[in-house]
């Protein structure tokens, strides 16, 4: 049943802009089927997601003529974890889409983009039903293939087309290493379907089947330093394409993660140690790049990857605690894991869904034109800072209970474990605390710079609130970072599902193990304490003059620009990071007493792509140009290629 | 009965804070050989302040005056959370050391929000300092709290502080001196104290939290005021639950002999402040980060 209910989900999404390429450009160029045809998947992707997660799980096995492959798809609670976010944020974006990318104003980009956004949904949810190597595969490059054609919609700029190589790139080098993961499964096992190769991860391949799963899942995830593609891509997509790229689509490298390690019973240490170390450096150096950003959509990737770390501490602690046979820590590091999958789908959409109505209201992305919104935008703002709170895991909002969950797995690990597991949870923790607080400081500072104060550039002035197409899915994914906030309990049950059967047996409960109760308790108190203390100091001050000049230190006449901007709010953390983060800038040398106009300029480059990747790529390029030789453009000569290879292997054989 | 200690737990929350800026206050007066505003002057201030009237910038929307709100509501939910001399918490539950630390963060968002409202560079600068520092502070308070976990084998608050201490100061003493120093200067850089910030100077001279809140007035003000001191009275009761382990006393004898303690911690802060100069604003990282190698080695003297 939630296997048919999320294969009808699939079918739905891929056709769902499949119509409007044969419709006119002209006029609505079939956005509203469009629309329509994916919230109905949305609906019934959740519906069957949600149906597997409360005990119902279920498979679908049919041959398939194609060799190695077979039609083997199934729900279980592992699969439902994630098809209900891929289901839920696609439906939103799709319903944003119609107000943000409405055909009338983009006739010769809408129409593919509602197709390809479409595929990728239906790749996505394949992808993690999918119980055989090639059906995996076809869900894997139908995303894959997807989000480029979507990150390059605008591809009349440069700068989008670049951003699209290395995407590219990136997505072809982790599909090459994840050949080689299930290539040596297969080699293990011999066979092509997820049932059938438990037996590989007790043999002694399964060190190398992890490293690469890491390096391949770790590209799409974009664990630090495997992230350079994502800031550019989902800085240049379309912001509901955005969304869905930083809420769900980076997720199924989670996926494949959590699938691989499910199947091992006993891993080694190491795998969750490595985890553990992986997921602490994203974090922090995720959150400190995006400090440094001066690009609203930019920040918000790079705190992407600070997700993603915080995902695969939870891993690691899970893995962690099933090497050392203690199933409270599998119990409490997944179920942190897995709802930050939620929770990061929910508030990052959130998040870029807001960047986006800023962006179409004002045409600028820079934080440091932008200020003052809130009085033009005063439901994006709200959205804003509900996602903006959320994501530093605040209460009484969604991110802390996760956080919570992961946190109570490591000192859990920590107050038992021996010295290096006691030492790897210490470093761990306190860079979870240490980027929870830098996440802090760099979200005051882009919803201060964007909505607060003084509107610093003309752009503003222009801004309107955004119709009901796209607030709508803003305030649906709002609510939402509430609900699970302070519903936590309600949801314990179905995330203790996914976690038995990750380890395919008993874990503790979440109930027990964790204190959602109180969290949910104490979050309830707090918003009825700020609702009593604020209904006193707004009557108190009602009536109170309003219309005087900030005060300024009796300064009289403050203009907008002097206004602290984003850039000088961040700049003493920059300075305290710049070990990693190399930071540009541009400032003029003051020698004489009346020194002429100046300008200054800082700019934070992502280390790793161009210190790390760049370079390498550059020096194969090189190496490679020799091979050209070879590549004459002539079919007599590429013929003569394919029957010397023939005769080759032929004669080897 | 465990009530009636909830309800003095309450009453002391709402109650005591004012009086240890007070005590502050004495002590720097006594130092610098004046006699210094009455032992209640903060409670003074802050009924003035509620009385009086308010005026709003231009530029501000509610974010400005949520901010001392949310500050202070955080605050006191906080100080619900740690334990009182021996007495369990009237909040307890296994993590919630997380959830006092992210209350705290809250109150901080909305504070720093609230300042960068008013587009005044100053209150910007103020803000950006607070973030910044935070993110050096809070290592540091992790680190001390991975301590007091692993020695007390408990994951709330309240075992942590409570019963367990006496214990752990005899099996692991150097580790909760190590995290006691650490809190400490977590405590004077949270609360924005000497040599951290200068709370008695205002406009230029100061760096931190005044200069975050120079345009709230009237009862916005008090309601910062108020809350900075539930601010600093969480902190001093973790210090205390540390440095003075109330586990074996008599019950209704804890009480008194936690608000004395509190009151002496009061005392050393104000000593602090009037032998020490503040720190050069570029120093402070360095401070802040020999405190977080000060629980770090705590944590490392644990290893075993």
């Amino acid at each position: 049943m939630s296997t048919w209910l999320v294969v009808a989900a699939i079918a739905l999404a891929a056709v769902s802009g499949l119509p409007g390429l044969v419709r006119s450009p002209r006029g609505g160029g079939g956005e509203r089927l469009a629309a329509a045809l994916l919230v109905l998947a949305g609906a019934v992707g959740v519906a069957g997601g949600l149906w597997s997660l409360t005990g119902h799980p279920s498979a679908l096995d049919a041959p398939w003529a194609v060799p190695g492959g077979r039609l083997n798809l199934g729900v279980d609670a592992l699969s439902a974890v994630f098809v209900i976010p891929i289901a839920l944020v696609s439906a939103l974006g799709a319903i944003y889409g119609l107000e943000y990318w409405p055909q009338r104003a983009h006739p010769d980009s809408g129409r593919t983009l509602r197709a390809f956004y479409g595929i990728l949904t239906a790749g996505l949810l394949l992808l993690v039903v999918a119980r055989n190597a090639i059906l995996f595969f076809l869900g894997w490059e139908m995303m894959a293939l997807a989000a480029f054609l979507l990150i390059t919609t605008e591809d009349r700029k440069a700068s989008v087309r670049e951003v699209g190589y290395i995407y590219i790139l990136a997505t072809r080098v982790g599909t090459l290493c994840l050949f080689a993961t299930f290539s040596l499964l297969f080699a293990a096992t011999g066979s092509l379907d997820l049932d059938d190769w438990v037996p590989a991860f007790a043999g002694p391949l399964r060190d190398a089947i992890f490293v690469t799963g890491l390096v391949g899942f770790g590209l799409k995830a974009g664990v630090m330093p495997l992230h350079v593609w994502l800031p550019g891509a989902h800085a240049s997509a379309p912001s509901h394409v955005s969304a869905q790229m930083s809420g769900v689509l980076i997720k199924v490298g989670i996926y494949g993660l959590v699938r691989i390690t499910a199947l091992c019973a006993a891993p080694p240490v190491w795998w969750g140690v490595a985890l553990i170390a992986a997921g602490a450096v994203s974090g922090v150096l995720g959150v400190g790049f995006a400090i440094g950003q001066h690009d609203l959509k930019r920040l918000l990737a790079y705190h992407s990857v600070e997700n993603i770390g915080i995902i695969c501490i939870g891993l690691g602690v899970a893995v962690l605690g099933r090497a050392l046979g203690r199933t409270d820590l599998v119990a409490l590091g997944l179920a942190g894991a897995l709802l930050h999958v939620w929770n990061h789908g929910l508030f990052k959409s959130l998040l870029f869904l807001s960047a986006g109505s800023v962006l179409h209201a004002t045409g600028t992305r820079e934080l440091d034109r932008l200020g003052g919104l809130w009085r033009r935008m005063p439901r994006t703002g709200l959205a804003f800072l509900v996602g903006a709170v959320a994501i530093c895991g605040l209460p009484p909002l969604n991110g802390l209970v996760s956080e919570l969950l992961v946190y109570l797995g490591l000192f859990r690990a920590a107050i038992g474990g021996g010295g290096l597991i006691w030492l790897v949870a210490m470093l761990a923790a306190a860079a979870l605390a240490m980027l929870g607080a830098l996440a802090l400081a760099c979200f005051v500072k882009a919803f201060g710079a964007i909505f607060l104060g003084a509107p610093r550039t003309s752009d503003v002035d222009r801004a309107r609130e955004v119709g009901p197409a796209m607030w709508a899915p803003m305030a649906a994914l709002a609510g939402l970072c509430l609900f699970v906030g302070v519903g936590a309990p309600v949801i314990a049950p179905l995330l203790d599902r996914a976690v038995a059967a990750w380890l395919g047996g008993a874990a503790p409960e979440l109930g027990g193990a964790a204190p959602l109760t109180a969290v949910a308790i104490t979050g309830g108190a707090l918003l009825a304490a700020l609702a009593v203390v604020g209904g006193w100091l707004a009557r108190r001050t009602r009536g109170a003059p309003a219309g005087l000049a900030t005060w300024d230190c009796g300064y009289a006449a403050p203009s907008p620009r002097m206004q602290y901007t984003s850039s000088s709010f961040a700049e003493m953390l920059v300075r305290m990071l710049s070990w990693a983060l190399r930071p540009d800038r541009h400032a003029p040398a003051l020698r004489e007493p009346f020194p002429s106009a100046a300008t200054f300029a800082s700019h934070v480059p992502d280390t790793v792509l161009d210190r790390g990747v760049r370079p390498v790529f550059t020096l194969i390029e090189r190496v490679g140009g020799r091979l050209r030789r070879l590549q004459r453009g002539s079919i007599h000569l590429y013929l003569l290629y394919i029957v010397a290879t023939l005769l080759v292997l032929l004669l080897w054989r | 009965m465990s009530i009636v200690h909830a309800v003095i737990h309450v009453v002391l929350v709402v109650l005591l804070p004012p009086l240890l800026l007070g005590v502050v206050n004495k002590t720097k007066a006594a130092f610098a050989g004046r006699v210094g505003p009455p032992w209640l002057q903060a409670y003074y201030d802050l009924a003035k302040l509620l009385r009086k009237g308010s005026v709003f910038s231009r530029t501000t929307t509610w974010v400005f005056r949520a901010g001392p709100v949310v500050a202070l509501v955080t605050a006191l939910f906080a100080a619900l959370i740690v334990p009182l001399g021996a007495h369990p918490a009237p909040i307890a539950f296994a993590g919630d050391f997380v959830l006092f630390a992210y209350l705290l963060g809250l109150g901080r968002f909305f504070t720093v929000a609230a300042a960068l409202d008013t587009g005044s560079a100053f209150e910007g600068m103020g803000g950006a300092r607070e973030a910044t520092f935070s993110c050096l502070a809070e290592p540091a308070l992790f680190f001390g709290l991975l301590v007091l976990a692993r020695a007390s084998g408990s994951l709330s608050l309240t075992e942590m502080l409570g019963v367990s201490v006496g214990a752990t100061w005899a099996i692991a003493g150097a580790a909760l001196v190590a995290v006691a120093t650490s809190f400490f200067v977590v405590l004077l850089a949270e609360n924005s104290r000497i040599p951290f910030d200068d709370p008695n100077t205002h406009l230029e001279l100061t760096m931190v939290h005044e200069v975050m809140v120079l345009d709230h007035g009237g009862p916005l003000l008090g309601l910062i005021l108020y809350g900075a001191a539930v601010k600093l009275f969480v902190f001093a009761a973790l210090v205390v639950g540390i440095a003075a382990p109330l586990g074996g006393v008599d019950p209704w004898l804890a009480w008194p002999a936690f608000v004395a303690s509190l009151l002496g911690l009061a005392v050393a802060i104000g000593v602090v402040e009037s032998v020490m100069a503040r720190l050069r604003l570029v120093q402070v990282p360095a401070l802040l980060l020999a405190a977080c190698l000060m629980s770090a080695f705590g944590v490392l003297l644990l290893v075993r």
